[in-house]
């Protein structure tokens, strides 16, 4: 059966499909988009159905299946009803793939985007105190003189820094 | 699959092994869920138990599903019984104090980050991709736990004393996390597995840097308990099993 709607979508190719995942929240930081982060990897339209493939970010991530479920939901809101989802690990998500946009979005809302990733992680580096470790720059004051609180923060992904400068807490997207 | 039966079968022993070391440990952890001696700790050791079971759960999936029959994660999670499970015997330790926990947690992250490495070189794309991406979160465990040693160990006289004492008593069950069986030597011909023994130097080497920055010794250990990869656990993964599986067990099928 033709869904004249599908048909419709399918002319535009598939960036009308991209502009609709822009708009999907992040779960967890909702005023980031799951574009913005780098999970959707690909769309790409097959005889017949849409494929589209999320990278997880965690292993663990609670949020996966219902980044799954909103995927599913705003593209049946708009038409596409044969749809499939694919789970791609490898090559394995990383902070580099969050866009420039995103990092813009995570600095207005008040968190320090992530830093490059470093080869380091690759070997056993010991850094003795967190000092040592690259630090991110406070985004309400911009200081670099900042202190490691927690590895973690209010979600698995981020770490609590503090700013000696202005005194203010902060959350980190750590760089993975 | 053009492997062979018995390839297959150590195939999922192998996967079964690596999924079980991230389960128990992960539930181990979640008995601090509440009860860690700060709110951040809390969060943290909550968070790694978290990334360990979303990577048994990637490993435990893969093993079920190169069994026959074909098993699910859960099922191999909820109804297996404990002579059934294959993890090293560190990880069933019990958390007691925080040190003892800390000290098991370094232990094993530092050896989980060699073997995750070894194991994204894997000719098997799919363990390749599952280590590639647990990698990327033991680093993180790793620098948690080694922060934590140096703390302890560089504290006060009562943490020290604590965090050497909970070395001596993990010490016993480090060889095993380096003892090669069949299973690994296959995996290691098929270019699927790693080589542990020869991992052991780069962790001594580690483990030894980061216990000197907190004034701890690596104790002598005449002992090197194993069995664990073998199903011989002790009883503490009894009670542990109790709690995980109850739910599952005594209302099958249930969902929430």
């Amino acid at each position: 059966m033709v869904n004249p709607h599908q048909d419709a979508t399918q002319e535009q190719g598939t960036s009308g499909i991209w502009a609709l995942l822009a708009e999907i929240p992040d779960p967890e930081m909702p005023y980031i988009s799951i574009v913005d982060l780098g999970i959707v990897r690909e769309v790409r339209w097959q005889p017949d159905a849409l494929n589209v493939v999320l990278t997880p970010t965690y292993s663990g991530c609670p949020a996966r299946r219902e980044i799954e479920q909103s995927v599913r939901d705003a593209l049946h809101r708009n038409g596409i009803q044969t749809l499939c989802i694919e789970t791609r690990l490898h090559p394995a998500w990383t902070t580099e793939w969050v866009t420039a946009l995103g990092r813009e979005k995570m600095r207005a809302a008040g968190i320090a985007p992530p830093l490059a990733v470093l080869a380091e992680w690759q070997t056993l580096t010991f850094w003795p105190s967190s000092s040592d470790a690259p630090r991110p720059q406070c985004p309400h004051c911009g200081a670099a003189q900042t202190r490691l609180q927690n590895p973690c923060s209010g979600s698995r992904c981020k770490a609590l820094y503090h700013c000696d400068a202005c005194r203010n807490p902060f959350e980190y997207f750590k760089s993975f | 699959m053009n492997l062979s039966a018995s390839c297959d079968t150590s195939l999922s022993d192998y996967l079964l092994r690596l999924g079980d070391n991230a389960l128990i440990l992960s539930q181990q952890l979640c008995g601090w869920c509440g009860h860690a001696p700060t709110l951040e700790e809390d969060v943290a050791l909550s968070n790694i138990a978290l990334d360990l079971l979303g990577q048994a759960r990637l490993w435990l999936e893969y093993a079920g599903a190169s069994m026959v029959p074909v098993r699910d994660e859960d099922d191999l999670a909820y109804h297996r019984d404990a002579h059934q499970f294959t993890h090293v015997l560190l990880v069933e330790q019990p958390n007691g104090n925080f040190a003892d926990t800390q000290v098991r947690q370094f232990l094993f992250d530092s050896w989980h980050c060699l073997l995750l490495t070894e194991l994204s070189r894997s000719t098997e794309p799919r363990i390749s991709a599952i280590a590639i991406k647990a990698r990327k979160e033991a680093t993180y465990h790793l620098q948690h736990s080694s922060q934590w040693i140096v703390r302890l160990g560089d504290g006060t006289e009562r943490s020290h004393r604590y965090a050497q004492r909970a070395l001596e008593q993990c010490v016993d069950y480090v060889g095993e996390l380096f003892a090669m069986d069949a299973v690994d030597h296959e995996m290691v011909r098929l270019g699927i597995g790693a080589d542990l023994a020869a991992l052991r130097p780069q962790w001594q080497a580690y483990v030894e840097q980061v216990l000197a920055a907190g004034n701890l010794v690596y104790p002598a250990s005449a002992l090197s308990v194993q069995g664990g990869r073998h199903g011989q656990h002790s009883e503490l993964l009894v009670g542990l099993l109790m709690e995980m599986q109850h739910l599952a067990r005594s209302y099958p099928g249930a969902q929430w």
